[in-house]
């Protein structure tokens, strides 16, 4: 069974077609690294894939069940535009307040822990206000690994992120694939997401322009898919 | 239980906010008191006239106050997106607005608790001598004020003008609720008791409050995710 299944979905804004009939599959163990030009439709397609939004028309599946369902939600991980955690409250509270939400068994223990793998354990009291913009990443990217996600959609991942928190979201992303887990960022940084990704999808206008594994052709030159299928 | 226990998290981490900040609190007492002491200052608060509306004046100081915190309840999840992380997190909707909402009231009830004692110098009024009366039309008027405001919020977190439109949207379906908590009011200021007369307004509020609590906990996914 597939871990991520996009079936002929189509978004409408009004009557502009975000996206058109796109079809996707992403096995467990595999990186899907979703590219293309602003507008290309990458966000709209994760926001679905993380439930926030309905699809117009198609079907979405996340290991089988719909994005919405309670125990899908339990499975996925995201990283969006934003971090997601709370400028009023320290780092600790922030994720064991996520680990409460996500039902963990220990959400303090899980908390620092997490705190403690992305650097961030001698702040763990601080208000996440004070914290410079690459720790407030590195906190996100905890509150996206706190409750074990099988799937992770990262949505540009490493925009902003300093040369620390790059090396931090790298790892933990290679440790995620080697768990067997399933991983589908969007991304402008085709470098850094081409080093990871084991498929590629580009988007184009809302469709799908080309979808298959990642060649070391890619890896060597990011820009040759670009070339080849247009951009849009 | 567990959707009890998801409630109260999402509560107490609005509560916890809330008081680091202080920025919903502090702008609504603020703006209480101040229509509180100019609403006296254009009435004589010795004229029958003026402790006969004082009830009605008050719920408009709470609803006007109300708005100030009900406006932060969802927008207070817009910066770094925390909005998508609760969408994300396995809690249903019905549990993030429940807790959403509780939070809110105890806002509410703290901003109206401190107004009345400056409401009773003001207006030359003896609020306290039907206290328990006068806390049961203040917490179910109030519980109306929060659902419908909590759900008001939810519904306009996205829109520019959300200042604007929530009172907009707020107020006109506030209005039978807020017709009883003023009628009670009034009544238990002036001595009164609540009888067979009036009691049609308290029944009115619990319907209210019970209708619009429902109504809100089966809409408030489609609000947020569409």
């Amino acid at each position: 069974m597939n871990a991520v299944a996009v079936d002929g979905v189509w978004k409408f804004y009004g009557d502009y077609p975000a996206l058109r009939d796109i079809r996707l599959e992403a096995a467990p163990r595999a990186c899907l690294a979703l590219i293309g030009r602003n507008g290309a439709g990458k966000t709209t397609l994760l926001r679905i894939l993380a439930g926030f939004s309905r699809p117009g028309r198609g079907e979405v599946r996340i290991c089988g069940t719909a994005p919405r369902d309670t125990a899908t939600r339990r499975r996925v991980g995201f990283i969006g535009h934003g971090i997601s955690v709370y400028d009023e409250l320290s780092a600790i509270e922030n994720l064991t307040l996520f680990g409460r939400l996500y039902g963990l068994k220990d959400p303090k223990k899980a908390a620092s822990e997490w705190l403690e793998r992305t650097g961030l354990e001698r702040v763990a009291g601080g208000l996440v206000r004070e914290f410079s913009r690459g720790m407030r990443q590195r906190l996100a990217v905890a509150r996206a690994f706190l409750h074990a996600p099988s799937v992770l959609l990262l949505d540009e991942p490493f925009t902003a992120l300093d040369d620390r928190a790059i090396a931090v979201l790298q790892r933990l992303l290679r440790e995620a694939l080697a768990e067997g887990k399933t991983i589908v960022m969007s991304t402008h940084q085709l470098r850094e997401a081409l080093e990871l990704a084991t498929h590629v999808a580009l988007l184009n206008r809302g469709s799908v322009a080309f979808s298959g594994e990642r060649t070391a052709e890619m890896a060597a030159d990011p820009g040759f898919l670009y070339a080849r299928y247009g951009e849009g | 239980m567990d959707f009890f226990r998801q409630v109260m998290v999402v509560a107490v981490k609005d509560l916890r906010a809330e008081l680091r900040t202080k920025e919903a609190i502090n702008g609504s007492l603020a703006f209480a008191l101040v229509i509180l002491l100019l609403f006296a200052f254009a009435f004589d608060p010795t004229g029958d006239t003026t402790r006969e509306i004082s009830g009605g004046l008050l719920w408009i100081v709470f609803a006007f106050a109300g708005t100030l915190i009900l406006n932060r309840s969802f927008a207070r999840e817009l910066p770094n997106d925390c909005l998508d992380a609760l969408i994300a997190a396995p809690i249903s909707g019905a549990a993030l607005f429940l807790g959403k909402a509780i939070a809110n009231y105890v806002l509410l009830l703290a901003v109206e608790l401190v107004s009345l004692p400056v409401f009773g110098i003001f207006y030359n009024v003896r609020w306290s001598q039907q206290f328990p009366e006068l806390m049961l039309v203040l917490l179910l008027g109030t519980w109306a004020l929060t659902v419908l405001g909590t759900m008001t919020s939810a519904l306009t977190v996205n829109i520019r003008l959300r200042e604007v439109m929530l009172p907009m949207l707020t107020y006109p379906v506030l209005v039978p609720a807020l017709m009883g908590a003023m009628q009670l009011t009034m009544t238990l200021i002036a001595g009164a008791p609540i009888n067979a007369e009036n009691v049609m307004w308290l029944k009115m509020l619990v319907g209210f409050d019970l209708i619009y609590t429902a109504v809100s906990l089966v809409l408030v996914e489609t609000v947020l995710v569409g």
